[in-house]
């Protein structure tokens, strides 16, 4: 979708605007804007779900909301095939091994969208005893989609915002998210695998 | 009809007028070999593209639509994306064997273009024995769909590489038997020979019964050879997550994805040749001015126009049905395909002898 | 009820009665067994069916609740059991009588560490093994740092356990192996396309063979119950929702009578109907969902478009009068939140007129189709002995030959008015539960049709003290959610919360039986049958 279509996320202008103040090799710059264009046109979603949300993630693929049109629909069941991984639902505390470890198998470049109030703070869970309170503890999130559950406008929305994001990353260049990822994931290490 | 063989023979003699024989092969082979690989990518992503499109418009939605115009270039985002995708390098797996499964599979559908009847003249290696080579060399894409699932090291890919062996061998039999039937009609093996002996009509019109009972073998044990719906066991998502691809990321799971496409169009390829004429364009006997309009349209549409519109049945079969279980899948193919299969080939031997085709 | 209290005492001198909604049985622990085992096997009482167990904790005590009913002569009866010992407590398990009880005594020990002696399988069914504390209890300590939320995979076990009673009266703990030692094991879930959400099942196999399959629950449980402890009566009704987000209306419904047959309150006849109509709308809704994630599981994806078309509708109908799609926090105490819309009438009507034509369209696209015929007939089948034992209800059970429609066993709301079939099959197999459900999508739009034209005017909601407190008891409520029976038991004393709220959810004997109807089919057959009990788990795992 065209850039200027929305021009409403401080958090990206912000991004761009480091992104413009950095400079960049024409070549290199072009080329990257290309892979860029690949990426954010080509974001297929894990099948994850674990409550609610999952049932507005499937009106979104039927007809009436139909994310196809945008390219969404390819649907990977292995996370390896995977570029991003809508959490539908709760986490629970059962679960969140589970989950980080589906995290670790997607391969890079990975997104995740914290979908639903459950996925963003524990939504009306959280005062459980055995409920994750948001999943930014577990994974670095990229989009935050509220409500419970969201809307599939919302969702659309949210992915759309994702795919945004995505455009102005870089592969060759080294600024933004990519670093966030790493610094996340340095200080949140999953303990020795025991299998 | 335009012949294309006009323009490599002339090609051919201009290299070797200015050049040694051995260089100029050389050039010969890498030009058809980039010429291959553009082929067969287009193809893919053109596949891709018709693939999504036709099952949104069987699900009543619109498919891709804002990648491009008409979302044609979703597939070439898709590509680009897929290539630079990380290659997860996995523990406790047999890493030569792993790597190696998907070219395995990649070169499988590529060998088998080297024989299609892409068109008039158009063809890049002319055996006597072409139609064999090609079930040949089709049949090493299990070798790497079996690789794939038993290096993983991955119970998953184990089941879906299993069912895929049982699969496919079971159904190279109702694919071999069919072709041998049409083999027995053209009374050759080779490919244009096959095409030529359409020239005055389809083998789908003249060989009538026993050919239309091929045909629809064919096509059964075609779609189970390509892994598609209502055959896609060794893939089923909702048993097998991925089946045997399902440790595979960015390019090398491009290559089965890939490979799964081209599959669909060298087999409905082949249909087109044995039982629709190759790249031969309509012809009635006795409607002369039908079958010279028919010659004005280039082969290479009504070879390519066959063989998307016989995938349009393949793609009809996937969206439509639901998926066997594997005994109801082997117990259709040998309780009923081949026992058809055997005694079609004796009624198309009969029919041979006894002149009673068209 | 007088003459069943009369033949118990009579056997059974120990035993002491209490009347609340249903006969209360009162047992010592000793005679437990005896006593269920009378009432399972003695022809005058016949309770074949163990609605639910409620594990309690009066805090002197520990103990259960067990509900009973007879599906021959339909009466119902509980029978309650404590002991005072908190460190090690353990009554006798009920795991020979009724094969769910396995399961739900299970869920017992997990949520209140009473140990069930001679149940086979000791394992907790909910929490992870190293869980510290059994959380239902009053005096469980909440504080985070003793169960962090850990990425470090958590353990696990290939034994469970078994408390015996040797002849002397000790109890011995013994290990027993889930799978043989030479098992080839695979794990399906937690994250898996075809469990419908994180169910994960380990599964033995011989080659594509299913010998055992081991459910592990858990993975979306949220501590409905607990949370529910510490909120006021109105604040629980939105939990239903989130239980199964496809029956949110009869939950809620299942959930607003109990607490107004504890307080005493009726809901005026609009309210009624208009609930009567939601449930409908939602059953007709889920209905449709079940038909396109099932065919999409056997692997003919297009149905589920073909589906969510009418399910979109009846979403949007809902939408304009509950302001949602799929939480609607709609059923309130006393009544419903807000009027109907305008457009309902004509909505519904629009809806019902579409309706046949697609149920037609399914059938022609779907069950007539050779393939799907073959892979469903005569898969999974589950007879009807086994149905009642496994306690399960709804589409599942009732294609089991056993007639469980909580609408016309116990009816409920204006339900009894109303002229609809109780749809059963005798096959007992994946189609015949595929079959019974298409039918009561037919039954739906027939109650719908009568219901359309005759919404009597009036309030949609009773008065209702702003502070809502329940006199000192307990009640139980059974209503038909899509999927099943769906039980609520409310123990309360006195004050604005409950002090003990346990949900009874059709979904988990759906997922325990299918270890019994899957062995010796394959792999594929695991998907067809998992599809066609239909079950969701976050509602099993609450």
């Amino acid at each position: 979708m065209p850039y200027e279509a929305f021009k409403d996320n401080e958090y990206i202008e912000k991004l761009v605007s480091e992104l413009r103040a950095s400079g960049t090799n024409v070549l290199v710059g072009t080329l990257d804007k290309l892979i860029n264009w690949g990426r954010s046109n080509s974001l297929w979603p894990l099948t994850f779900a674990t409550s609610c949300c999952g049932i507005e993630f499937v009106s979104l693929g039927a007809a009436r909301f139909d994310m196809a049109r945008f390219g969404w629909e390819v649907a990977r069941a292995s996370p390896r095939q995977a570029d991003f991984m809508m959490v539908a639902g709760t986490i629970v505390n059962r679960m969140v091994p589970v989950f980080r470890r589906l995290y670790d198998q997607l391969a890079e470049p990975k997104y995740v969208i914290a979908c639903g109030g459950c996925a963003i703070s524990g939504g009306p869970f959280r005062k459980s005893y055995h409920v994750a309170k948001g999943i930014e503890d577990i994974v670095p999130v990229d989009v935050y989609v509220p409500g419970c559950p969201p809307r599939p406008e919302a969702m659309i929305y949210g992915i759309m915002q994702l795919s945004r994001k995505v455009k102005v990353e870089r592969f060759f260049g080294g600024v933004n998210r990519q670093e966030d990822q790493k610094k996340f994931l340095a200080e949140h290490p999953v303990p020795g695998v025991d299998d | 009809m335009f012949k294309f063989s006009i323009i490599t023979d002339w090609i051919n003699n201009l290299l070797h007028e200015w050049m040694p024989g051995w260089l100029a092969t050389t050039i010969e082979c890498v030009a058809i070999g980039v010429g291959l690989l553009l082929a067969y990518a287009l193809l893919a992503l053109f596949y891709i593209y018709y693939e999504r499109k036709v099952c949104a418009a069987f699900q009543c939605r619109l498919g891709p639509n804002r990648v491009g115009p008409f979302g044609l270039l979703q597939s070439f985002a898709d590509m680009f994306k897929i290539l630079i995708k990380e290659l997860i390098s996995l523990n406790h797996i047999d890493k030569f064997l792993f790597a190696l499964a998907p070219y395995l599979v990649i070169i499988a559908s590529m060998l088998a273009f080297a024989v299609l009847p892409w068109g008039n003249g158009l063809q890049i290696i002319n055996f006597n024995i072409g139609i064999f080579f090609l079930i040949a060399v089709s049949s090493i894409g299990v070798l790497g769909i079996l690789l794939a699932g038993w290096s993983s090291n991955n119970k998953f890919t184990l089941i879906g590489a299993l069912r895929s062996g049982a699969q496919m061998v079971s159904y190279e039999l109702s694919i071999g038997l069919s072709v041998l039937t049409m083999v027995a009609f053209a009374g050759t093996m080779s490919v244009p020979g096959i095409v030529e002996a359409q020239s005055n009509l389809w083998f789908i019109f003249s060989g009538h019964i026993p050919a239309i009972i091929a045909f629809i073998i064919y096509l059964i044990a075609g779609t189970a050879e390509t892994n598609r719906g209502p055959f896609d066991l060794p893939e089923a998502e909702s048993e097998l997550t991925a089946g045997y691809h399902t440790e595979y990321s960015g390019i090398h799971f491009g290559f089965f994805y890939l490979a799964e496409y081209l599959n669909l169009f060298i087999v409905s390829g082949v249909a087109a040749l044995l039982f629709f004429g190759g790249w031969m364009p309509l012809h009635i006997p006795g409607f002369d001015t039908f079958n010279h309009i028919m010659d004005y349209i280039p082969s290479v549409v009504w070879f390519i126009g066959k063989a998307i519109a016989l995938s349009f049945i393949i793609i009809w079969f996937k969206w439509t049905f639901p998926r066997l279980r594997i005994d109801q899948l082997l117990s259709l193919e040998w309780k009923y395909l081949l026992p058809i299969n055997l005694f079609n080939l004796v009624l198309m031997t009969l029919m041979i002898v006894y002149g009673l085709h068209f | 009820m007088a003459n069943l209290q009369e033949k118990i005492a009579a056997k059974f001198p120990q035993a002491t009665f209490e009347e609340a909604d249903i006969l209360q049985v009162n047992i010592p622990d000793a005679q437990l067994h005896d006593l269920a085992k009378t009432l399972r096997d003695d022809e005058d009482f016949a309770f074949d069916y163990l609605v639910t167990i409620v594990g309690m904790d009066w805090t002197d005590s520990l103990g259960c609740v067990y509900y009973l009913t007879s599906t021959r002569h339909s009466h119902h009866i509980s029978i309650k059991t404590s002991t005072t010992d908190r460190d090690n407590p353990m009554l006798h398990s009920l795991a020979d009588l009724w094969r769910i009880a396995v399961f739900y005594e299970r869920e017992v020990y997990d949520f209140f560490g009473i140990i069930f002696i001679g149940n086979p399988d000791m394992r907790r069914l909910f929490l992870s093994i190293d869980w510290k504390g059994y959380p239902l209890r009053k005096d469980y300590d909440m504080n985070p740092e003793l169960n962090p939320v850990s990425i470090e995979n958590e353990r696990q076990s290939d034994f469970t356990y078994t408390y015996v009673e040797t002849p002397d009266g000790k109890v011995e703990k013994k290990e027993v192996p889930i799978f043989k030692e030479d098992d080839f094991v695979v794990n399906i879930g937690p994250q898996h396309p075809a469990t419908h959400g994180v169910l994960r099942f380990r599964t033995a196999l011989d080659a594509e063979t299913i010998k055992k399959i081991d459910v592990y629950m858990g993975y979306i449980h949220r501590g409905v119950e607990k949370l529910c402890e510490n909120l006021t009566y109105p604040q629980t009704l939105h939990f239903m929702d989130r239980l199964d987000y496809f029956s949110a209306h009869n939950y809620h419904h299942g959930l607003c009578l109990c607490i107004e047959k504890a307080a005493g309150i009726e809901a005026p006849r609009r309210a009624q109907v208009i609930r009567v109509m939601m449930d409908e709308l939602s059953r007709i809704a889920s209905h449709c969902l079940f038909i396109g994630t099932f065919c999409m599981d056997l692997g003919a994806t297009t149905m589920l478009f073909y589906t969510l078309r009418v399910r979109e509708q009846i979403l949007d109908i809902m939408e304009k009068t509950c302001g949602a799609r799929m939480t609607f926090n709609y059923d309130c105490i006393g009544g419903v939140m807000a009027d109907l819309d305008p457009d309902f009438v004509k909505d519904v009507k629009a809806l019902l007129a579409v309706l046949p034509d697609n149920i037609k369209e399914y059938n022609k696209v779907f069950t007539g189709n050779i393939i799907a015929r073959n892979r469903m007939e005569g898969v999974g089948v589950l007879t009807r002995e086994d149905a009642i034992s496994y306690a399960v209800t709804g589409p599942s059970g009732r294609a089991s030959n056993w007639a469980c429609d909580v609408r016309k066993t116990d009816p409920y709301s204006i339900y009894p008015e109303l002229d609809f079939e109780e749809v059963t099959r005798t096959e007992g197999d994946s189609m015949a539960r595929f079959k019974v459900r298409i039918a009561e999508m037919e039954q739906s739009a027939k109650i719908l049709e009568q219901l359309i034209d005759n919404i009597p005017e009036g309030d949609y909601c009773a008065k209702v003290p702003k502070v809502l407190k329940l006199p000192v008891g307990h009640w139980f409520q059974l209503v038909e959610g899509c999927r099943g029976a769906f039980g609520v038991y409310i123990e309360s004393d006195g004050s604005t919360q409950p002090y003990r709220l346990k949900i009874a959810p059709p979904c988990l004997p759906l997922a325990c039986v299918v270890d019994h109807i899957t062995s010796g089919n394959k792999i594929a057959d695991l998907i067809t049958i998992g599809g066609s009990l239909d079950y969701i788990v976050p509602d099993m795992d609450r």
